[in-house]
């Protein structure tokens, strides 16, 4: 899966010290810890991991906007510590909490960051890509939490470059915003841009990201494309044989003894069921065959792999953090 | 390939980034009702002040005269200091600061275009109470000019880098109450439009040393007798230095 091209990220080993806090006894807190990643062009990477694991300051470290404590960091093969004007115009970013002025308008704001580059892109049509026109008028800080997002990404946008780091994309979106959004990120990661994602949403990991690093405690513990990560399960370090089969069917739990030994069944609510365990093709049979013998048409039927979820919380533990 | 997307050609030309954000920032100023009236209503009703009460006869001059350096003065403070220091104690705390310095404008470009904003509204602000001060009676000296645009513009940089050590280092809050207060008690008892034999003598041998006191004294000294006070432009100087390398120092842009 990975690119041969030269990556448009790598961090190698990095470290990240903050404080003195006095809340440690003035000691220093190291919120990023050995931490490595590849992003390669024309991909989706997506950093996953718990509120605090250290994802935005990973980015951060990335963007030059933090200094690192050690390690070492190629963006687009320069150093962000040191990064000139013609490195920063290459790279695009969108901050977690937007850094747009409130009093700005949507369009003029756009126009300004734009005059920052020579070739910026169209901004009427990235307006109209994005639906800011229906908001132009309006203050940043009279946005919703969708439309500033939005705002905040055509922003990161405007000077056409070649990564694009996005943390929480989908923080605040609706619905609408959020299908615009995801599908603007798929179009600009197949025109060959590198995008860098943090979320601490698997779902969008799961719809968005070419390759996941899991990060937990300001490492990264598991990485691989998301199908790689669902089918190996890091509890046990074994391939995943457990299924999940949800469906609402009347007709009780008669159909239990139809079916083989070691499956978990459960009566979520009357009428609906789970069956967990290694299910096999043949209980599957068994199961529609029992429906048939009976007339019985399920109203629905779902069966499930794991999700992403699983994977991270088998890697990062399932206590409350 | 998408349609939005183009090659990727660099940043714009650095003097290009610095007025663009030179330009947006003093939109933004002269958009600002509160800072409006501290930039030009306040100065101005301070001027009409001083010309209708004796507050400042006996002082070898005619009461605008004397006045106007002193409102010129304040300007440099309200823009530079109060008004330039609450903008920016609120871009740092909305992550404006953030975002900007990783667009090719970076850091230094930013401070350029902040700078940029301020001479250029302080320009304004001369044209304005220039030409009312004119009409209630002002005759500056033609030759003052040069040198009182350029201690303004001095004064202009001091409290640029006082205005910016106070945004960068508390919360926007304070930062709004810090340069409030400061406006008022340095317009009021800091030299800067009540010359220092007119304050409390308590206070006479201080103010010489306050970026106000000296600002106004030199543009006082500029207009009225046509020197430059060199203490007070090394007063000013050394402003400049010490709190522009505090800020480096200390700023957070964060």
């Amino acid at each position: 899966m990975r690119s041969p091209e030269s990556p448009v990220l790598t961090i190698d080993g990095l470290i990240k010290d903050v404080g003195p806090l006095a809340s440690l006894d003035g000691k220093m807190l190291r919120v990023v810890s050995e931490l490595s990643l590849v992003a390669e062009r024309g991909q989706v990477t997506a950093l996953l991991g718990a509120n605090g694991a250290g994802k935005t300051t990973t980015l951060e470290c990335a963007q030059g906007l933090q200094k690192r404590t050690g390690g070492s960091i190629s963006l687009l093969g320069a150093d962000p510590d040191t990064a000139g004007a013609d490195l920063r115009s290459r790279v695009g970013v969108m901050l977690q909490d937007g850094g747009l002025p409130p009093s700005a308008r949507p369009i003029p704001l756009l126009r300004h960051v734009a005059g920052m580059y020579k070739n910026p892109m169209d901004v009427d049509a990235l307006v109209e890509r994005l639906g800011i026109g229906q908001f132009s008028r309006t203050s940043v800080r009279r946005l919703s939490g969708g439309q500033k997002q939005r705002l905040a990404l055509a922003a990161a946008l405007v000077g056409n470059p070649e990564i694009l780091f996005l943390d929480e994309p989908s923080a605040g979106l609706d619905p609408q915003s959020r299908q615009m959004v995801f599908d603007l990120i798929a179009e600009l990661r197949d025109a060959g841009m590198g995008i860098v994602l943090t979320t601490h949403l698997m779902d969008d990991a799961e719809r968005l990201a070419d390759y996941v690093y899991i990060i937990d405690g300001g490492h990264n513990v598991v990485e691989g494309t998301v199908a790689e990560l669902l089918r190996h399960d890091h509890a046990t370090d074994s391939a995943v044989t457990e299924r999940t089969l949800y469906f609402d069917a009347p007709g009780g739990l008669d159909f239990v003894g139809a079916l083989g030994a070691g499956l978990q069944v459960t009566e979520t609510r009357s009428g609906s069921y789970s069956i967990t365990g290694a299910i096999t093709p043949k209980d599957l049979a068994t199961l529609t065959a029992w429906w048939a013998e009976r007339n019985i048409m399920p109203a629905s039927l779902r069966l499930e792999a794991r999700s992403l979820e699983d994977v991270f919380l088998d890697i990062s533990g399932r206590d409350l953090r | 390939m998408s349609k939005l997307l183009s090659p990727n050609a660099g940043p714009a030309s650095l003097p290009r980034r610095i007025m663009q954000q030179g330009r947006y920032e003093t939109i933004t100023m002269l958009r600002n009702g509160e800072q409006l009236i501290l930039a030009i209503v306040l100065p101005l009703m301070a001027l009409v002040g001083l010309v209708v009460t004796p507050l400042l006869d006996g002082l070898g001059g005619s009461r605008v005269d004397i006045a106007t350096p002193g409102i010129l003065a304040l300007c440099a403070m309200s823009t530079a200091f109060t008004g330039q220091g609450i903008a920016t104690g609120f871009d740092r705390r909305y992550g404006v600061l953030r975002f900007l310095s990783t667009t090719p404008l970076g850091r230094g470009g930013l401070i350029a275009g902040k700078i940029l904003a301020v001479l250029v509204v302080l320009f304004l602000q001369v044209l304005v109470v220039g030409a009312v001060a004119g009409f209630l009676g002002w005759q500056p000296r033609p030759e003052a000019w040069l040198p009182g645009l350029g201690l303004l513009i001095l004064g202009a940089a001091a409290f640029t880098a006082l205005g910016l050590l106070v945004a960068g280092t508390v919360r926007p809050e304070a930062t709004l109450a810090i340069t409030n207060l400061l406006w008022i008690l340095l317009g009021a008892l800091g030299g800067i439009v009540v010359p220092a034999d007119r304050l409390p003598s308590l206070l006479q041998g201080i103010v010489h040393f306050l970026p106000s006191g000296a600002l106004g004294q030199a543009l006082r000294d500029a207009f009225l007798v046509g020197a430059v006070p060199f203490p007070a432009v090394l007063v000013l100087l050394l402003w400049t230095v010490l709190a522009g390398a505090a800020a480096i120092r200390w700023f957070k842009w964060n």
